[in-house]
């Protein structure tokens, strides 16, 4: 028999593991431009409510229905990038956040007058219900599926940055950008499609999310502190920094409210602090 | 307008702070609901206090270009400690009002030394987390704070024994508006001062200060605790006159309002934050029927206009027309 | 600590001052020695690293070696604005200037931190009637005096360069660094502000970077060649332009060009 202290990790990395998903795009494209995006939670929120619609009143299985979110939040989010966003690269932080902040409040406000307050319900497959007895704590299939699927996310987008022409380009970009525009680099192009990737993994994340924290309107706001909270204490474009601190996050989070629940969120909160205070730049940050 | 003498340098400045007529008419109007709207002096007393929140954010952000998003935090702990107090000591009310002043303004002066070493995206989040972290905590003393049940037992006696908080609100407008009046006029003279000087400086040119001799984040510390300070009291002042604290004063929910309010208004400019905290709460008083999920959605739509189209707000959009209008 | 401190008559001296990023080096053991009064001129290629050897000695970028000797007091481990409070000020070659503030007020802005008043809050700036009066003395010495009301951002551009000058002047520093103080300025303009620059008290040590070279032979007592972060040669004008070797780095290229 194992003590339950596994069955709290298993639960924490798996929740650590979603919250990577959530948060490596905005990580990404907070190093690419340093454009500090607080609707990033509001993509994500859309691919949920696409996955929740085509679900329950198109009666398309869950799996199907993943890559649809991951598409309508990566076609939504570059469309805002073309018409609202690119006007404020230069801007001051404080214009970003109240541009974002706005789009979040408005994401919040539209999917309250669709879908209502209510939590959304979603019928996963049978197959990832109920869950395997291993040496005596019980671990969830979604959960196993969900951490399959964020490792399946970070071995495609570590080689989709180290080993493609596509990822090259993000890398030089991140480094330098100035000098990755004299090479010959269209650094807006490159920004356009990876914010359009991060926010597509965002929407995936939304869907992902439902079954586990579940979906409001309100989720726009809740996860975008957690989703703020990995990127800055992992570092602003790294993804070995989101991975680390997204499962540092989800431990604490899970151990927590599992060992010390009056605490509340009080934990992440003090470890995004204390982290923080010890080095300003994150865990991974160059800068 | 010709002026035939002109001024001594030190004529000048002194010049540019003397007051508008403008600033007199718009302190007169804020006598007006006690005669014309009696039956809104809640109200005002809540817009009085939202302004003078806002007046304490445009110090940091509008003077000294720092972006606070957890700026309830200092808001929640005048609130509470006025609650604490007036249950545990005594409910004078003036007493009340400094020890939240005082025990905001401390937890400014510690947590500025954290604050003074960030600037841009790790600002918002360090703010951000610590306003979490604030609001967390009360919550979890739920033995002192109540909680999310609220806090009960707040008793405000009658100012100077005689004057009752009563049921439609003049003694609360008249208090909160003489507070918000007698520390807007300490915000204007620390706005005109060289300290109100060095801080635009700093907004102005962060990498400019140290090379003329200037210790920008003593600067940042000083500010974030006077901040502190009369964020604390409006805390207070909403406990004090509401006869209630609540994990609502201290959440997120309040420090994005206010900086709404402020941006709304116009940052860095005084009267910004008291105009955006008066139209923000008349106008959601007037849509108080529509669920407030609906109102923010209006609330991100200015958002985005204010920042797409009026970066300076209402009355930088203001200025910039009387500008254009007077030149012609 | 070593024999070079007790050279009297110094003003601000280097000893040893390396930096480099990684492999790049930017300064290569620079021993600098400024004489009380000089009207020294830093020369050399661009990225010779002549901006860099002014953020080394005001303490905007750390050195990896060596130390900053300013009026015989070892000043390596202070804060930029400890620098300047001692007196090392410096310009920027590319205007850093409070946008939205007029003259009068950036100056004393500057006036009042080098006073000591800055964190005053309680009390009106324009009470302060002696730092008002020595900021617009400063701004009428540099020809600022008709503008000072004006905001800085709606300055000619040549104007800016002198306010410039006048921010450093504000702190009453022994030691001025000007980088490149007419980068951008009309020729026929440049001339104007070196007689700015040279009109300063005799007690001022000076030390200009140039590239116009009638400029540095005009104004210059002293000529200091930095090439690849490190001192290639230094002498009097008339040697420097003398020197077969100067001329290949650096006034072959340049000069009529």
């Amino acid at each position: 028999m194992l003590p339950p202290i596994f069955g709290v990790l298993f639960d924490g990395i798996a929740y650590g593991m979603l919250l990577f998903v959530l948060s490596v795009g905005l990580s990404v494209t907070l190093g690419l431009m340093n454009f500090v995006n607080l609707a990033h939670c509001a993509f994500a929120m859309l691919g949920g409510y696409v996955t929740v619609t085509l679900v329950n009143i198109f009666g398309w299985p869950f799996l199907a229905t993943l890559p649809v979110a991951f598409v309508a939040a990566a076609v939504t989010s570059v469309v805002l990038e073309r018409l609202l966003y690119r006007r404020l690269y230069r801007a001051s932080d404080l214009d970003q956040v109240l541009l974002t902040i706005g789009l979040a409040f408005i994401s919040v406000s539209v999917a309250a007058y669709i879908f209502g307050t209510i939590q959304q319900p979603i019928a996963t497959p049978a197959a990832l219900r109920g869950s395997f007895d291993f040496f005596g704590i019980g671990l969830g299939k979604y959960r196993l599926f969900l951490i399959g699927i964020a490792l399946l996310v970070t071995l495609a987008m570590v080689i989709g940055l180290e080993y493609t022409r596509f990822g090259a380009q993000v890398r030089a970009s991140v480094d330098n950008q100035r000098m990755a525009r004299g090479l010959g680099i269209d650094v807006d192009w490159t920004f356009a499609s990876t914010f359009a990737l991060g926010s597509g993994l965002a929407g995936l994340g939304g869907a992902l999310a439902i079954e586990i924290v579940g979906l409001d309107p309100n989720f726009s706001f809740t996860y975008l502190v957690y989703v703020l909270i990995v990127v800055s204490v992992g570092g602003l474009g790294s993804i070995a920094g989101s991975f680390a601190a997204a499962m540092l996050i989800g431990v604490s989070d899970i151990a927590g409210k599992y060992y010390v629940p009056e605490l509340g969120a009080f934990l992440i909160y003090l470890v995004m602090v204390v982290v923080l205070m010890w080095k300003p730049a994150g865990l991974f940050g160059k800068r | 307008m010709a002026n035939p003498t002109p001024l001594t340098p030190q004529g000048y400045l002194l010049a540019r702070t003397r007051w508008h007529p403008l600033e007199i008419l718009f302190w007169l109007a804020t006598l007006l609901p006690f005669l014309v709207f009696p039956n809104y002096l809640s109200l005002a007393s809540q817009i009085a206090i939202t302004a003078l929140f806002a007046l304490s954010l445009d110090i940091i952000l509008g003077y000294a270009g720092v972006v606070s998003l957890g700026h309830a935090a200092f808001f929640g702990i005048g609130a509470y400690s006025a609650a604490i107090f007036s249950k545990h000591v005594w409910g004078e009310p003036f007493s009340g009002l400094l020890v939240a002043a005082a025990l905001a303004g401390l937890f400014g002066y510690a947590t500025s030394f954290i604050i003074s070493r960030f600037r841009h995206l790790p600002l918002i989040m360090i703010t951000l987390g610590l306003g979490l972290l604030a609001h967390e905590v009360a919550n979890s003393a739920h033995w002192l704070t109540g909680g999310s049940d609220g806090f009960q037992g707040v008793s405000t006696e009658p100012i100077f024994g005689l004057f009752r908080f009563d049921l439609y609100g003049k003694t609360a407008y008249a208090y909160s508006l003489a507070a918000l009046f007698i520390v807007f006029l300490c915000a204007r003279r620390l706005i005109n001062s060289p300290f109100g000087l060095a801080l635009r400086g700093i907004r102005e040119n962060w990498n400019r200060m140290p090379a003329i001799g200037a210790d920008s984040r003593a600067h940042i510390r000083k500010a974030y605790t006077i901040a502190a300070v009369i964020a604390g009291i409006c805390g207070a002042l909403l406990t004090q006159t509401t006869n209630s604290a609540s994990l609502e004063s201290i959440s997120f929910q309040r420090s994005a309002d206010v900086l709404v309010m402020l941006v709304l208004g116009g940052a860095g400019r005084l009267y910004g934050g008291l105009i955006g905290a008066a139209i923000f709460m008349i106008a959601r008083d007037q849509f108080s029927g529509i669920a407030p999920q609906y109102w923010y959605f209006w609330i991100g739509i200015l958002l985005v206009t204010v920042v797409m189209l009026l970066p300076n707000g209402i009355l930088g959009g203001l200025s910039k027309l009387l500008g254009r209008w007077s030149r012609k | 600590m070593s024999a070079v401190d007790n050279n009297a008559g110094i003003a601000l001296a280097t000893r040893g001052l390396s930096r480099s990023f990684g492999s790049l080096v930017v300064a290569r053991d620079i021993e600098l020695n400024l004489p009380v009064g000089a009207r020294y001129a830093l020369i050399g290629p661009n990225g010779a690293g002549k901006t860099t050897l002014i953020n080394l000695m005001t303490g905007m970028l750390p050195p990896n070696q060596g130390q900053i000797i300013l009026g015989g007091e070892d000043i390596t481990a202070l804060s930029p604005q400890a620098r300047v409070k001692r007196g090392l000020a410096r310009t920027f070659q590319i205007n850093s200037l409070f946008a939205h503030l007029n003259p009068l007020e950036a100056v004393t802005l500057a006036v009042c931190e080098r006073r000591g008043i800055s964190s005053r809050f309680w009390q009106n700036v324009a009470v302060n009637k002696d730092a008002i009066e020595e900021a617009y003395e400063i701004l009428a010495k540099l020809k600022l005096g008709d503008v000072a009301y004006q905001t800085t951002r709606e300055l000619p551009y040549g104007r800016q360069r002198l306010l410039e000058i006048a921010l450093a002047l504000a702190t009453k520093p022994k030691v001025l660094l000007l980088d490149e103080p007419a980068a951008g300025v009309p020729q026929e303009e440049s001339g104007d502000i070196f007689e700015v620059v040279a009109g300063l008290s005799n007690d001022l040590t000076l030390l200009f970077i140039e590239h116009d070279m009638h400029v540095v032979f005009r104004f210059a007592t002293h000529i200091i060649v930095l090439v690849g972060g490190a001192v290639f040669t230094e002498g009097s004008p008339a040697e420097i332009s003398a020197d077969p070797g100067v001329r290949e780095v650096y006034l072959g290229k340049r000069h009529h060009g």
